[in-house]
């Protein structure tokens, strides 16, 4: 059994819950079948086992260094980033037409999640360079995908995303890199300064493809003013040759986890490296003149539900690692025993420790069945038969996005926190990996819109978009699992059902109100506590339907153990967490104003 | 060359909290099923005796895997061409009722068939840890055979230079082709094997290679023969009966005692090991 992921419930939830198999009926995926999902998902488990898994503490314990200009990496990086790119997976999801292999998305996600799982500090590599790549077939022109995507689909070209400055972070709209077009206009010079630029700068690649947001002169102001720039490291000069970009690290920054991930802060236009004698970035306009954020959401809302699954990931491995531990370590005898010459008992057989490690199988499995019902969404919103149905993906995935980033990165890092407590002292201390792990999860709620982004997004956009449509069919969808587990003629579905309808109808009444109350900052105070009301309402939905399929299933497998587990791991939810979401939404329907009223100089 | 590999899939091993024994025989429903390590080694040995380091694209030799077992192993198989194996052969049995000695048998009549110059097998399964197979086979063949390679090196493909691990050391034999050859782990070490057609400053990577996505589908179109076992020998009846299984005995509590003559006693009259 793998440590990094369990392959018997990624089977589970991709073949017994999502029925991918059945996209396989469908034109993109036609050339696919079962086997070859499976083999992919081996690659997928051996090369992360393999090759990325055995560097995780190293990349921890020697951070990204800059030695003369030069980022120094460790040097197990490269080799596994190089049999990352070689077995195809950086077009695994890509059509033909780039040499991809067309895997519908809930696959190439669960099998990237090894990755995740094994080493997202070298995971984040591949991350950023699929997502520009997609980027880039998205808005870029012919050129261009030939240009900056043809060598990231062999690994020789990185991507990152380059949207923060120091000054200008959650608000976008703030920023003020400039790009200033040639004379002739098909080039632009870019001046500034990027913060927080993962994969910014490092010798792993032949060329880093940047993709920077800035401003053109001239443009309208905020969000609506901006750009999107495709800017290389290396551009081609007279006679082909490599001439040096002028973009430059400035630093690299010190963080807490995702170590291996060179973090910096790079200036465009510096004039470290002039070219053609004068200062200035070079970089190409992708997409249209100021439709430079839409482009990026491509990125980022493909990056959110990739970070939900990570978290989702950290939180798997970290459950496992705990797990293995619990069943091997011998403390105490159960109560009621008082013969101390008996043996002791391994610590998975306490009810406190069980509990621990219940919440943590909850959490992390229940994110990662999250993150690929959104993965599978992308496939239908791509692929379904009817534009209708093609919509209706589309609006889930548009509401489901914050939950699937936020919801993993909260409870799935509390999840590691609880793998750090079933190994008591040894798991504080660093010769267990399960503390590297929560570090590294600690990043989730941070990066790509942070918590208090997503609960606007949700809130605030979301949800009253199209008059609330979004939400309608959220619920719909849910209503119609539990009208599944009604017409399951025993008590424990009859009462799991009771519990989600009457909450799914508080969170209508709920957000109805909150939306009624005119003042935006009203609607907002709480929009975090919505959130996380939101996102427990969705993950007892997604556990109701994973605990249906284990109950259908459970009569004609022998592994009952497994199917147990996840009746178990539902029953967890319906009474420790779901009960929580009734104070939650009490609060947010008293629309409360403490936060808003609360005054700077009163702290 | 034409190299043939025995391949057996094995119950994973990190399964074995889940092993269940009923009525005397191991149950395998819900076990994960792996390609047995010192096979998936022999698979990587035979590629690498049969290609270019440096261009493998091209292959320069044929590599057939051959596995017994349900409908299911070919799951197996196929993972085998994914990494570039070129054809498989299903035997059909069960999982369980045969023994090494028919799996020999029936490869001798699959080897007469297909005439390879060389038969690469594992040295040993990790479920029973048997490791007769190869030597059985050999002996049925009339072809010599070198067991436990470490190294490789391919003498005009006509013979190999084959450094066995010994206790305390290697032993380097000199076996003419065909042959049967059974490998050990430092066989995927990165210049363990040396081919006619690397050049000799290759250096592979540690380890088995990956299969590539697109060689998974490519392997989908390469051929996998099912054979039926009784066309390979007439006697199919194992010589091994499995009668049944045990999980080890769980530890006691321990007993204190007063003094060492206590301990002695109790070591002489209730433990006898002294």
């Amino acid at each position: 059994m793998s440590m990094l992921l369990s392959r018997r419930d990624l089977s589970f939830l991709l073949y017994e819950w999502l029925d991918v198999e059945s996209l396989t009926k469908r034109e993109r995926f036609s050339l696919h079948s079962r086997e070859t999902f499976d083999a992919v998902l081996s690659t997928c488990e051996r090369i992360a086992t393999e090759r990325f898994a055995p560097h995780a503490k190293k990349s921890d314990e020697e951070e990204p260094k800059l030695v003369d200009d030069v980022v120094v990496l460790p040097r197990e990086v490269k080799p596994a980033l190089a049999a990352f790119a070689e077995a195809g997976l950086v077009t695994a999801g890509m059509g033909a037409e780039v040499g991809g292999m067309q895997l519908p998305m809930a696959v190439e996600k669960a099998g990237f999640a090894y990755f995740l799982a094994a080493n997202v500090g070298t995971a984040s590599y591949p991350l950023l360079t699929i997502g520009a790549a997609n980027l880039l077939l998205a808005y870029g022109s012919e050129e261009q995908i030939e240009r900056y995507v043809t060598p990231m689909t062999t690994g020789h070209t990185f991507g990152t995303m380059c949207l923060s400055e120091e000054h200008a972070g959650s608000s976008v709209g703030d920023i003020s890199t400039r790009a200033v077009p040639s004379p002739s206009g098909d080039r632009y010079r870019l001046f500034g300064s990027k913060m927080w630029i993962s994969g910014g700068d490092h010798e792993l690649s032949e060329n880093i493809v940047h993709l920077v947001l800035a401003k053109v002169p001239g443009g309208p102001p905020g969000t609506k003013g901006i750009s999107l720039f495709a800017v290389p490291k290396w551009i081609e000069g007279a006679g082909g040759a490599r001439v040096r970009n002028d973009v430059s690290v400035v630093g690299l920054n010190h963080k807490m986890g995702y170590r291996g991930t060179v973090n910096a802060l790079l200036a465009f236009g510096d004039g470290k490296h002039t070219i053609d004698g004068e200062a200035g970035a070079v970089g190409e306009l992708v997409g249209e003149l100021h439709g430079g954020m839409k482009a990026m959401f491509h990125m980022m809302n493909e990056a959110r539900i990739t970070v939900g699954l990570g978290a989702a990931a950290l939180g798997s491995t970290a459950f496992l690692h705990s797990l293995a531990y619990a069943r091997s370590r011998p403390q105490g005898r159960k109560l009621g025993e008082r013969d101390a010459t008996t043996p002791q008992v391994p610590i998975v057989a306490h009810a406190d420790v069980k509990r621990m490690l219940l919440a943590q199988k909850a959490y992390a499995e229940g994110a990662i069945a999250l993150g690929l019902y959104c993965a599978n969404l992308v496939d239908e919103a791509r692929t379904a038969d009817t534009e209708e149905a093609r919509d209706e993906a589309k609006r889930l995935l548009e509401i489901l996005t914050p939950i699937a980033k936020s919801w993993p990165s909260q409870h799935c890092l509390e999840g590691t926190s609880l793998a750090i407590q079933v190994h008591g002292g040894y798991g504080y201390t660093r010769d267990y990996p399960v503390e590297r792990m929560y570090r590294d999860n600690r990043l989730n709620p941070i990066h790509e819109g942070t918590h208090g982004i997503q609960a606007m997004d949700l809130l605030g956009r979301k949800v009253p978009m199209q008059g609330g449509r979004a939400l309608f069919d959220l619920a719909a969808r849910m209503r119609a699992t539990i009208a599944r587990a009604l017409a399951v003629r025993d008590e424990g579905s009859q009462r799991l059902a009771g519990a989600l309808e009457a909450m799914v109808a508080r969170l209508g009444e709920v957000t109805a109100k909150v939306l009624g109350a005119g003042d935006p900052e009203k609607i907002l105070a709480n929009a975090a506590v919505y959130l996380e009301a939101t996102g427990h309402v969705v993950l007892a939905w997604t556990w109701l339907e994973l605990a249906l399929v284990a109950g259908k299933n459970m009569g004609r497998a022998e592994d009952s153990d497994f199917y147990r587990g996840k009746l178990a791991a539902c029953r967890y939810f319906f009474a420790y967490e779901l009960p929580k979401v009734g104070p939650m939404l009490a609060l947010v329907e008293s629309l409360d104003t403490t936060t808003v009223t609360m005054k700077d100089a009163w702290f | 060359m034409k190299i043939l590999v025995p391949l057996k899939r094995v119950a994973d091993p990190d399964n074995a909290n889940k092993v269940k024994v009923n009525a005397g025989k191991l149950v395998t429903t819900g076990l994960e099923w792996k390609p047995n390590p010192f096979d998936e080694y022999a698979v990587e040995t035979a590629l690498r005796l049969t290609e270019n380091g440096t261009a493998t694209k091209t292959r320069q030799g044929e590599v057939v895997v051959v596995t017994f077992g349900p409908k299911d192993s070919e799951t197996t198989l196929r993972a085998m061409l994914g990494t570039g194996a070129d054809r498989a052969i299903r035997v059909d049995t069960g999982d369980d009722q045969i023994d090494g000695d028919v799996v020999a048998r029936a490869l001798k009549a699959l080897v007469e068939k297909e005439k390879p110059d060389l038969v690469l097998c594992g040295k040993q399964a990790v479920d029973g840890d048997s490791g007769q197979v190869g030597q059985q086979l050999a002996e049925y063949l009339g072809w010599p055979q070198a067991t436990f390679a470490g190294s490789i090196e391919s003498e005009g493909d006509k013979a190999l230079l084959v450094g066995r691990e010994v206790d305390g050391g290697t032993i380097k034999l000199r076996v003419e082709l065909p042959a049967v050859v059974s490998v050990d782990l430092r066989i995927v070490a990165p210049k363990s094997v040396k081919s006619v057609h690397t050049p000799a400053t290759h250096a592979y990577p540690e380890g088995v290679r990956f299969a590539a996505l697109m060689a998974i589908m490519a392997a989908k179109k390469k051929p996998l023969a099912e054979v039926k076992l009784a066309d390979l020998t007439s006697d199919a009846a194992p010589k091994i009966q499995y009668l049944d299984y045990e999980l080890p005995p769980a530890r006691k509590a321990g007993v204190k005692v007063k003094d060492v003559t206590e301990l002695v006693t109790r070591l002489k009259t209730e433990a006898k090991v002294v």
